[in-house]
């Protein structure tokens, strides 16, 4: 109530957020530099006085590492943006990664007071802002290293989650060494998720932020393969295992292995880790065909479909068998895709594809679907339309309908307990597993989720790694 | 190391010390680079180095070869995928070409401390095109060469095996192939009538190696694998060598006419030494 009297006493607050400037959809489809180009200061601090500083703050309650929003937010207001920033480094190592890519609208920003009324506070607008500020200023601030502990810790993987506990343990003064099997940091921040949603520069200065906290990042190597997880306990008294889940799913239908059919893993790889968009100056190569069909709903399609037509493809289409309130992708890259020109096929499943006398890919037979009663998800499930078959012609089609972890670890590692899904199981509050000194967290724990849950997970088990480490039986 | 085939020797202490036959490496000559995966031919824990053969086929091989001693590369990862299956089978017949006389080379050497009989083949186009020779001399029970030109032992292709085989009269219990995809399918075509269990490494398109991409799948036995987790070894004669082939073809367009047109190739037929 007290919250409400307030806004009563500022009536002009603007009902409308302040929009981002974008590069115009005809532009911007030609290119891989970001699409979203970021609040000027102006802007920032406009949209910033919108937010109520509500004593007891909705969207905090909706954020998974609980930043102090408001406290960030009124920093803005005041222009002290190197203040905004600290607020968010108490509980946020990557703000200008997840400012990008957080699916906000499902978490602080749906709980924001002035959402009952009128658009919410856009929240990751600003927080992205404030990383971009500090950044833009050339100088990061390192906070107070404590004093060594004499501990060493091994980190597998530098994904988000494995970034969040290197840099937490770091700062609390122990050893950490990083793994990671590819030639490259960042997880799926760098060869997934695409450039011009979120720059590779922005990743790699996030993760140098790491090795500003002394921490060792040691690429191409493999854990399982090169040494195991059991052999690395011999070296350190504690490992995190952050990664990820790399497998990728295929649809399981006749002639998926036609030349043409990809992952999404390996398309937005070819273009994002090995750069071949810019073949022939990088070895990689890509196809560039004139259709692609993306099969799939989430973030992951999107950002295949919108790589597609980047590509140069005439046309991109999403192949999804649901319908389009049930795509789980994040409202703001439904947007993008569609403004860009990718041609949404609803209620639609492949269930074949077609090849040439050559091995390629020419089409794919699908089926038209209708949405039947809910399912244990709550969302309908979409019945096959009986007769309905018809082919959607394509030169290329990517699948993007899900990972699983990586078995590497899961097969080379005794005494770890593996769940159903091939995923490690960790204690949901710790980040433990089943293997004495050894915690996991983010997507090998939980399957393919999200950038700040991997994050919060791996915040969880950098608490508990140091209790441990700092404990009575371990001094 | 002969015409076209290059050893590489690459000083990489961890890989050394955890590979086993039949694994194999990714590497990227260079920042800009492809990951160009290896098989290994051996290995010296004490040392810490791995030795390589590769076949100039491409741009990032033809970038490998213009390495000098003691440069360095920027990734060297492994060991990757299952190492090879080593017990005592009883009598083994392994056949090596063109690369694959190299990384057959480790395998024939642990089968034989396994307690097996080891009959080595190797095959290539012509004499001046064979190496390791003394190497496999010193380990196999017998070493045959082929030649297609006879220049050099048996004249033919691997299609000279039945007549190898009653010449030494053994009957395998399991043939080993290692090499260009050519070669290995030809040998699993020869074997799948004699009823001999063939394993062949399997060199299909690779990126990450660790299963992230998915673009190494091949059909075996009606199912998906994925050759860098699931192999490379499979059984030769349960795997869709057509559907192979055409894979492997994938980026044919965008790597061969580059290199025709810019001159740094000859080479159209990948493998030119068998
Ligand atoms: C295309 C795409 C778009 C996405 N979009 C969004 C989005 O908009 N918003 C959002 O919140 N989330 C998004 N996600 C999901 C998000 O990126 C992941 O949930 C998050 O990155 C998981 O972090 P992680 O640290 O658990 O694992 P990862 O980021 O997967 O990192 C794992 C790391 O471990 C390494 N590794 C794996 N195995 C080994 C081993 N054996 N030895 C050494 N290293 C190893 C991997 O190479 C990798 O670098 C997207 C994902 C994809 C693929
Ligand atoms: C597990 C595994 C082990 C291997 N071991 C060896 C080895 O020990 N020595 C060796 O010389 N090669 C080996 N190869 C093959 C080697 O990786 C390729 O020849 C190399 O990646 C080609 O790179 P490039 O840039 O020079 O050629 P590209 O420009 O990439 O390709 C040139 C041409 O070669 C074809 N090609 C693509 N991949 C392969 C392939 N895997 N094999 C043959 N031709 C290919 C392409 O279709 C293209 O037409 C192995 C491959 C795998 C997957
Ligand atoms: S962002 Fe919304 S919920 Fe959060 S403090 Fe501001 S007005 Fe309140
Ligand atoms: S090479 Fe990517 S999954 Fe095998």
């Amino acid at each position: 109530m007290a919250d409400e009297k307030k806004a009563k006493k500022k009536p002009k607050i603007n009902p409308k957020r302040i929009s981002m400037p974008k590069q115009t959809p005809e532009e911007r489809v030609r290119n891989f530099e970001e699409v979203a180009l970021g609040f000027t200061p102006e802007l920032a601090i406009q949209e910033a006085e919108r937010c109520l500083q509500c004593k007891k703050p909705k969207c905090v309650e909706g954020c998974p590492v609980e930043i102090d929003i408001p406290g960030f937010i009124a920093k803005i207001v005041e222009k002290d943006f190197n203040g905004s920033i600290a607020v968010l480094k108490e509980k946020q190592a990557l703000a200008a990664v997840c400012g990008r890519v957080c699916p906000q609208e499902e978490q602080c920003e749906i709980l924001c007071i002035l959402g009952k009324k009128m658009e919410p506070v856009a929240v990751g607008r600003l927080e992205r802002f404030a990383a971009d500020y500090e950044a833009s200023q050339g100088k990061v601030e390192i906070p107070h290293i404590a004093k060594k502990t004499g501990k060493r810790v091994a980190v597998v993987g530098t994904g988000p989650a494995g970034v969040t506990v290197a840099a937490d343990l770091a700062v609390l003064g122990h050893d950490i060494v990083m793994y990671e099997a590819l030639h490259d940091v960042g997880g799926v921040l760098m060869y997934g998720i695409p450039e011009f949603r979120l720059p590779k520069d922005i990743v790699r200065r996030e993760v140098d932020y790491v090795k500003k906290l002394g921490v060792e990042i040691i690429f191409d190597y493999v854990v399982g393969k090169t040494r195991t997880i059991n052999a690395l306990l011999e070296d350190f008294d504690a490992i995190f295992v952050g990664a990820g889940a790399g497998l990728p799913w295929f649809l399981e239908i006749p002639g998926e292995n036609l030349n043409g059919v990809y992952s999404a893993n390996e398309y937005l790889t070819r273009v994002n880790l090995m750069k071949g968009f810019r073949f022939p100056e990088f070895d990689t190569p890509i196809k560039r065909p004139r259709r692609v069909a993306v099969v799939g709903g989430g973030n992951v399609a999107m950002d295949s479909a919108r790589t597609a037509l980047r590509l140069g493809a005439d046309e991109s289409h999403i192949v999804y068998r649901r319908s389009r309130e049930e795509l789980p992708a994040r409202l703001e890259e439904v947007e993008n895709a569609e403004e860009e020109g990718v041609i949404f096929d609803f209620l639609t499943l492949p269930i074949r594809c077609i090849g040439n006398d050559h091995g390629w890919l020419v089409g794919m037979e699908c089926l038209k679907m209708e949405l039947g009663a809910p399912d244990d998800s709550g969302r309908r499930r979409p019945v096959p339309i009986e007769g309905s078959n018809f082919v959607m012609e394509c030169e290329a089609m990517v699948a993007s309908i899900g990972n699983s972890p990586n078995p590497l670890i899961p097969q080379t590692t005794t005494g770890l307990e593996i769940g159903r899904k091939g995923n490690i199981v960790a204690d949901e509050e710790t980040g433990l597993t089943s293997l004495d000194k050894v915690w996991a967290g983010g997507d090998v724990v939980t399957g393919a989720a999200t950038v700040i849950n991997a994050m919060g997970a791996g915040r969880k088990a950098a608490r508990s790694m140091h209790e441990y480490l700092t404990g009575e039986n371990n001094k | 190391m002969v015409p076209n085939i290059h050893e590489l020797v690459v000083e990489a202490p961890d890989v050394a010390a955890a590979i086993k036959p039949g694994q194999f490496v990714i590497l990227r000559p260079s920042e800009t680079g492809e990951r160009v995966p290896l098989s290994t031919s051996d290995f010296d824990r004490e040392a810490g180095t791995i030795t390589c053969f590769f076949q100039v086929v491409g741009e990032s091989t033809a970038k490998l070869a213009l390495l000098e001693p003691g440069d360095t590369i920027p990734t060297f990862a492994g060991p990757l995928g299952l190492e090879s299956e080593i017990e005592n089978f009883g009598t083994v017949v392994l056949v090596g070409g063109c690369f694959g006389i190299g990384s057959i080379y480790p395998i024939a050497r642990a089968l034989k401390e396994a307690g097996n009989e080891a009959h080595v083949i190797l095959e290539a186009r012509s004499k001046y095109l064979h190496y390791w020779v003394d190497r496999h001399e010193a380990i196999a029970d017998s070493v045959t060469l082929i030649t297609r030109d006879g220049t050099l032992g048996t004249k033919g292709h691997v299609s000279r095996i039945p007549d190898i085989l009653n010449k030494l009269k053994i009957k395998p219990d399991r043939v080993i192939a290692n090499g260009c995809t050519f070669q290995m399918k030809r040998v699993s075509d020869i074997t799948k009538p004699l009823g001999i269990l063939t394993i062949v490494s399997m060199n299909p398109i690779m990126i990450d190696g660790t299963g992230m991409c998915g673009v190494c799948r091949l059909t075996v036995d009606g199912e998906t694998k994925f050759a860098c987790v699931d192999g490379p070894d499979f059984n030769g004669h349960l795997i869709d060598w057509e559907e192979f082939l055409q894979r492997r073809k994938t980026y044919y367009e965008e790597e061969i006419e580059p290199l025709r047109r810019s001159g740094t190739g000859t080479t159209v037929h990948v493998c030119r030494n068998c």
